[in-house]
């Protein structure tokens, strides 16, 4: 019989197989993410994330496919604690929410095992932003909005250490061997170290001021909010990553309209009819107040349900030109809820022709992504019609 | 500690370990231990083996059970490799008690691995094969680009599971020979503008094909022939099937179905024997290590490392557990007989342990759980079924026989559905008829729409799947572009 053996213990240090395909599978995650943008960006998790760090994406299509039995249909087997009875409930999945399109509750049950990639927020955000920005952007006179910015641009010979500039350092050397005659690569001395340094640059951009209104009155509903809820979470986080300084105002309304903090902007409700000219004539006066259009770049954003009062509609529309007057760009997007009407608002914003103007509709939580592109498309003149 | 007086310890422990284990009769290779950091450890684990090839569907294994282990949540000791000699890799974190433990369950896996019926086909030179096979699909990579590779490996991968380990038994090879002559007329007759054309006219000028013909070209009986089926008789081996007959493959193409079909074949008996293996190797670790001299502390440790791999969840059964239970109870039953049993079976006692080693060289799981998992060990440690009703998981079954034949239905094929190649020219257009034999179970009709794209990738013409959905006999269809399904 045999019975012989080895112990041994090697250097693994070089086995890097399992990084490497662990890094080929995140690559593919992040394309996966990136085709399905238009379906992650509404997503509840991220939206109603509040401030967690790693949101959990469910990715589809990079299950393992193969052919399997319907883990739902089938029979399974366990073991209890000695005294389980036929009818007993081991577990129940948990019951998702109203918002369509989300697959099988999480938990141990056998058959949820489908992938959830975890990414951060800031990642997916900068898949997201990645082709967005300011449309119409304007040089104003009023430089206060400064952006500090880091340079490396200086080279010199006392540093940290962590800045040394390696090609420079190392040339340093090359040239001293060879003025000693000697020349080759020999030891770095002290005086051929070479360090980067940098410099504070400030970079000017323009102001940016954009005005977030939305329509709060009862008609819409928690799926109508959510929609919008989700537009300006990405739209407040986008130009806060991007732009340093921007400033946002939040307008809600209903019958009236009334600036509010933007916690209060994304979570209290309201209820009573719609007067949409109520927000854009707060707007008006907030921009004549505090943003004076010479000196800033004004963009209005409103989100409604598009069932506005009927004889309020033409106001709108005057107000809406006037807006165009003082803003570089105003967008309205609609959100086309379950019910049909006959006369939107947005039917009537037909009729505008200036080119800062944008409006689109939503039907479903996959167009929050392309409204995001519609609306901070940089090169608007570019865009398909 | 020294590591040099660490691993001294070690080799002594071993050297214990492997006395007893022979004084047990346990019956193993050479073993060649080596101790791995936990990534490492993790890294094979996801693989499979440490020089398998490379592929993202590994690195998202490895990822979650790497994340698990950062996290606590989950702890390999140890691998083991199914080699001659055998290789074992040792968790670097382990203390001196675990090692004992690990390297005794080692030890019986070896064990298992060498006199098992079912392991008695694998190759025992499988990791220079698989390192060998890494290297031809490196080079692949390299010659036709990671990614046309890649996808391609996606396709196979799908399918990897749809081979026939039974097949030196079903079919002895004849079928082979019938295959390779079917296949000649039908290349020939798809290549050559049909020879055999006579035998059914399909349009109306196929009269003029004959005029190329010399007089009776065809005989009968190959006319014959040919209305019967291709393959001869429903071929489970799917990736041998279209190893062998897809037409548009390349030759490197065939070289990675090849690769995979014979890793399954390698790993299969494996998932065949999952809980007899894992239970015969913690049998034998609590045996070897009571014979150990363990100090106070060691034997604690020891009780609460062998208590977490022996504990049960109310969701799956534990292969660990319920394989040392049984070997236990089966031990328990040729040693003490009832008088029943004496007089029926001619049981005479005392025969627990010899028993137990037959046991372990004859039998898969399937077959362990439907003649050893008796009434009383489903009663007495609570065993159900459960399904999903509405939105909770309910327990069905608690009656012994449902629950036992329950098991054995979830066991065979290793779980997975029974699909064969019904047809390899079907309508006469080279497409492929698979069939999926139900047996009460429903396919998973989300997975299946998405698995099969896979097969038309490696098939290169439409495919077709029949299985059965909701008591309904259902065609599934791709032809390249979308997924139909026919109620038939």
């Amino acid at each position: 019989m045999s019975g012989e053996y080895t112990v041994s213990r090697e250097d693994w240090s070089l086995h890097r197989k399992g990084e490497i395909d662990r890094e080929r599978h995140r690559e593919k995650v992040r394309e996966a993410i990136k085709k399905n943008l238009a379906d992650v960006v509404s997503e509840e998790s991220i939206i109603l994330s509040d401030g967690r760090k790693i949101v959990k994406v469910p990715i589809r299509s990079l299950d393992e496919y193969h052919f399997r039995f319907d883990t739902g249909k089938r029979k399974h087997s366990g073991q209890g604690q000695g005294d389980t009875k036929e009818g007993d409930v081991l577990g129940s999945e948990q019951k998702k929410s109203a918002a369509p399109g989300i697959g099988k509750g999480a938990g141990e049950e056998p058959g949820v095992d489908y992938y959830e990639a975890e990414i951060t927020i800031d990642e997916l955000a900068q898949l997201i932003f990645e082709d967005l920005g300011l449309p119409n952007l304007q040089p104003k006179k009023k430089l206060e909005l400064a952006s500090e910015a880091f340079e490396f641009k200086d080279i010199r010979k006392k540093g940290i250490s962590s800045n040394i500039d390696r090609k420079r350092t190392i040339l340093e050397a090359f040239k001293r061997n060879a003025r000693q005659g000697q020349p080759g690569f020999g030891k770095i001395s002290r005086e051929d170290l070479r360090y980067k340094t940098w410099d504070i640059t400030y970079k000017f951009e323009s102001n940016a001021v954009i005005l977030a209104m939305m329509d709060t009155s009862g008609s819409m509903g928690p799926y109508e909010k959510y929609i919008a809820r989700s537009f300006f979470f990405w739209m407040t986080r986008f130009l806060r990553t991007k732009y340093q300084n921007v400033q946002i105002v939040f307008l809600a309304h209903h019958v009236e309209a009334k600036e509010t903090t933007e916690e209060e902007f994304f979570t209290k409700g309201a209820s009573g009819g719609t007067r949409c000219s109520s927000v854009y004539q707060l707007a008006l006066e907030t921009i004549a107040k505090r943003y004076n259009p010479q000196d800033n770049n004004i963009y209005a954003f409103h989100f409604s349900d598009g069932d506005n009062l009927t004889s309020d509609n033409e106001k709108c529309l005057k107000l809406v030109n006037e807006l165009l007057q003082v803003c570089n760009l105003v967008g309205y997007g609609e959100i086309e809820g379950p019910y049909y009407f006959t006369s939107t608002l947005r039917a009537v914003y037909k009729k505008i022709v200036d080119p800062k103007f944008t409006s689109v509709g939503i039907k479903s939580k996959s167009d929050v992504y392309p409204a995001l592109k519609t609306f901070f498309n940089p090169h608007p003149e570019n865009a398909v019609k | 500690m020294h590591p040099q007086e660490e691993m001294r310890i070690l080799e002594k422990s071993i050297e214990d370990i492997t006395a007893i284990a022979q004084k047990f009769n346990l019956d193993f290779y050479n073993m060649y231990f080596e101790i791995c950091p936990a990534d490492i450890i993790y890294s094979f684990g996801s693989y499979g083996m440490p020089t398998r090839f490379s592929h993202w569907t590994f690195g998202k294994a490895y990822h979650k059970m790497k994340t698990q282990y950062d996290y606590n949540l989950s702890r390999i000791y140890e691998m083991v490799i199914n080699t001659d000699p055998c290789y074992a890799f040792l968790l670097e974190g382990n203390s001196l008690v675990q090692n004992k433990m690990v390297i005794a369950h080692v030890l019986a896996h070896c064990d298992f691995f060498k006199n098992n019926y079912y392991f008695g086909r694998t190759s025992r030179k499988m990791v220079e094969s698989m390192s060998l096979a890494a290297d031809r699909i490196r080079g692949y990579e390299f010659k036709y680009g990671r990614d046309m590779v890649e996808s391609f490996l996606d396709a196979v991968i799908a399918l990897q599971e749809n081979i026939d380990t039974e097949r030196h038994i079903n079919l002895g090879g004849e079928q082979d020979k019938k295959d390779k002559t079917k296949e000649q007329t039908y290349l020939r007759r798809n290549c050559s503008g049909g020879k055999c054309r006579q035998s059914k006219e399909e349009t109306l000028y196929d009269d003029l094909w004959d005029l190329e013909k010399p007089e009776r070209d065809c005989t009968c009986a190959e006319a014959e022939d040919e209305k019967k089926k291709f393959p001869k008789q429903p071929d489970k081996d799917l990736l041998l099937f279209m190893m062998n007959y897809a037409r548009d493959l390349d030759d490197w193409q065939r070289d990675i179905i090849s690769i995979l079909r014979e890793e399954m074949l390698y790993f299969w008996p494996q998932m065949q024997t999952k809980i007899m293996n894992e239970g015969w190797a913690t049998y034998w670790h609590m045996r070897i290590m009571r014979e150990m001299d363990l100090t106070e502390d060691e034997a604690v440790e020891f009780a609460k490392t062998h208590a977490g791999v022996v504990q049960t969840s109310k969701f799956q059964l534990n292969p660990y557990y319920l394989g040392l239970k049984i070997f236990e109870n089966i031990e328990k039953r040729w040693d003490h007989p009832t008088v029943e049993e004496m007089k029926r079976y001619e049981r005479p006692g005392c025969q627990g342990k010899q028993k137990i080693f037959e046991v372990r060289e004859t039998e898969n799981d399937l077959s362990f759980i439907r003649n050893y998992l008796t009434r009383e060990l489903i009663e007495e440690n609570d065993l159900y079924l459960y399904k999903k009703v509405g939105y909770d998981w309910k327990v069905t079954d608690k009656d012994w026989e449902k629950v036992r034949d329950g098991l054995v239905a979830n066991l065979y094929n290793c779980g997975l559905p029974h699909i064969v190649v019904e047809e390899g020219d079907f309508v006469k257009q080279g497409e492929l008829y698979l069939r999926h034999v139900h047996e009460g179970e429903d396919l998973d009709i989300y997975y299946l729409e998405r698995t099969l794209p896979h097969v038309h990738r490696i098939w290169g013409r439409k495919v077709h799947l029949e299985t059965v959905v909701d008591g309904k006999k259902t065609l599934f269809t791709y032809n390249g572009d979308k997924v139909y399904k026919k109620i038939i």
